[in-house]
């Protein structure tokens, strides 16, 4: 089913604008994800969609060809999967996957078939007959995810779904997720703070900031070619390299950088496994730490830029802090990009 | 620290017993032949027999209005706890107050306003919904109270937010969701309810007429114009009646406290 908004936007009673006017399309069966920092309006969003808030007055959200804008939310065939996942802990798992289906009124031997089917799907079959108290974190967000999805919904929402659950089942639930999203083979729309996870899960990523989409595209694209400061900040934790641009020449506390093009009014950007080590490199700066992550070391240095600048060293060593280096940053890995407003 | 622990037994059982040996006394009066002689006059159970026998219809009474007392405070008090968890904020507190008011002003004073407003309506004044009304306002803070405080530990709105997203309109979620997740607040209530409909004197001696006795203003009534074993045994029916009530409203009330943990 294809998601369309027209000038969807929200204030609260108090004049805050959660949400300015925006517009988004998704397609048939693509899942796109709402990424941006907590206040951004993602949230929003995605309550407004779901007929969970209302819309400022002008809004228009069809799904496929219905007007649903006035629709309360029994009617607007969502599934959605909550932060806490809000099961019901009066049914049991297999009351919860089949509640969707009872208030459509389906004969009972319809909704049994179809329970069963959904609890295959997400490989519940051993806990179908267990109270919802009795079941772990990781089995509790399958659990809402098949009773969001049991009804056949139109549209699937999963407000940061798997935020609840502990750093190292995370990233191995991301992935589930990600395998039974595309298996669903539904239109779906998740929300979340994390940029793997978003990256992981989407086919298109909407990156928000204060209340706007600042960006939507695939993630290489957010990454590659971000359009905004704010975007290759979230995206990739590009760090600023702040110094003055003269034609295509950056000049650093540390040293100048060849930009390869002239960018005047420009901010200048890097990410940090683009900043090399290298004896004949451009520029000078200290090491102030060092940390092993296994594959790689994460250097911090100073002097280099106003603030510090990271780099991602792949080598069998690495620098002592205290020492002073020389770096270099190719050309074609600094991003120059309209300087953000004040307020980001 | 031993004698400490003896001292503190000590005292625990003597508090007990000071409580009890009156309570045993009493039960032991209604079931003794001539409580001036003692026990040596022998046991019987006769005294009951009595008081069954001239006071059966205010037990009755007593349970009718109970029960009555029970769905009304249940029709009333349920979806009105439920209002107040919904929308938090100054008003809901004020409204709370106000339903609590019948707590904090004596019995005897709710009841005299009843009478001085209703009291010329003959029908209703002689009949036992005059009753009821006052014990409806006096137990309904205890089962809004009971039950907001369970509504008020579980993550109301996002539990109907979920099953609204399923397709239920408001009044399944209220039947489907809310009242199951308020029952062990909803049972606790209940029997707090219906413990006090039974056991309620103050107001209820204002309102009777004497065709109209509950089971306390019968109790008063015998205290004072029988002799001391029909009283007595009157005492013994009432803890028959309501100790297990007691008891079952403790363990309800232990099971919603559970909950609002």
């Amino acid at each position: 089913m294809t998601l369309t908004l027209r000038t969807v936007a929200k204030t609260y009673p108090g004049g805050t604008r959660a949400l300015l006017p925006t517009d988004l399309d998704i397609a048939e069966g693509e899942i796109v994800s709402l990424l941006g920092p907590s206040g951004c309006g993602k949230t929003t969003l995605l309550r407004i969609i779901a007929g969970l808030e209302t819309a400022d007055a002008g809004a228009s959200i069809r799904f496929k060809d219905d007007d649903m804008t006035h629709q309360p939310v029994e009617r607007r065939k969502v599934g959605m999967v909550f932060q806490s996942y809000a099961l019901f802990p009066n049914m049991s798992v297999r009351g919860n996957i089949g509640y969707g289906l009872k208030m459509q009124g389906l004969p009972r031997a319809q909704i049994d078939a179809r329970v069963d089917e959904v609890i295959a799907l997400c490989r519940l079959e051993p806990y179908a007959g267990r109270a919802i108290t009795a079941l772990s974190g990781g089995q509790r967000q399958r659990v809402a995810l098949a009773r969001a999805f049991a009804p056949r919904p139109r549209l699937l929402l999963l407000d940061e779904p798997l935020s609840a659950l502990d750093a190292a089942l995370r990233g191995q639930l991301r992935d589930e997720l990600a395998a039974l999203l595309r298996q669903f083979g539904i239109t779906a729309i998740f929300v979340t703070h994390d940029q793997d996870e978003a990256m992981a899960i989407a086919d298109r990523v909407a990156v928000m900031s204060q209340g706007r989409v600042a960006q939507i595209g695939t993630p290489e694209v957010l990454y590659r070619a971000p359009e905004t400061a704010f975007v290759a900040r979230f995206v990739g934790n590009s760090m600023p390299l702040g110094g003055r641009i003269d034609g295509d020449k950056l000049h650093l506390p540390g040293g100048t950088l060849d930009l390869g093009a002239p960018s005047d009014g420009k901010a200048a950007f890097v990410r940090a496994e683009d900043v090399r080590l290298a004896e004949d490199g451009p520029l000078t700066a200290r090491v102030t730490a060092v940390t092993f992550l296994g594959t790689h070391y994460r250097i911090a240095l100073s002097g280099a830029t106003d603030d510090t600048l990271f780099c991602l060293h792949q080598g069998q060593s690495a620098p002592k802090p205290g020492q002073t280096v020389r770096l270099a940053i190719a050309p074609q890995s600094i991003l120059t990009l309209t300087p953000e407003k004040a307020a980001a | 620290m031993r004698i400490g622990k003896a001292l503190q037994l000590a005292v625990t059982l003597l508090a007990a017993a000071f409580l009890l040996v009156p309570t045993i006394q009493s039960v032991l009066a209604g079931v003794t032949v001539n409580y001036f002689q003692g026990i040596r006059s022998g046991l019987t159970l006769d005294w009951i027999a009595v008081v069954w026998g001239l006071y059966a219809s205010s037990i009755f009474l007593s349970l009718g209005i109970a029960l009555a007392c029970l769905c009304v405070t249940l029709v009333i008090g349920v979806p009105a706890a439920y209002a107040l968890a919904r929308n938090p904020g100054r008003l809901s507190r004020a409204v709370e107050e106000f339903i609590s008011l019948p707590l904090a002003i004596p019995g005897l004073a709710l009841a005299l306003a009843l009478l001085q407003l209703y009291g010329s309506y003959k029908g209703f004044r002689m009949s036992w919904t005059f009753i009821l009304v006052g014990h409806v306002l006096y137990t309904l803070p205890f089962m809004v109270r009971s039950v907001q405080s369970v509504l008020a530990a579980i993550d109301l709105k996002t539990l109907e937010e979920g099953a609204a997203t399923l397709g239920a309109g408001p009044a399944r979620r209220f039947v489907d969701v809310v009242v199951p997740n308020a029952l062990p607040g909803i049972l606790a209530g209940a029997l707090t309810v219906v413990t006090l409909s039974i056991g309620e004197f103050n107001l209820t001696w204002m309102l009777h007429t004497p065709f109209l006795k509950t089971l306390p203003v019968g109790l008063a009534d015998s205290y004072a114009s029988m002799r001391l074993e029909i009283a007595s045994a009157y005492t013994l029916i009432f803890f028959v009646m309501i100790v297990p009530l007691l008891l079952a409203m403790q363990w309800a009330s232990a099971r919603a406290q559970q909950i609002t943990k």
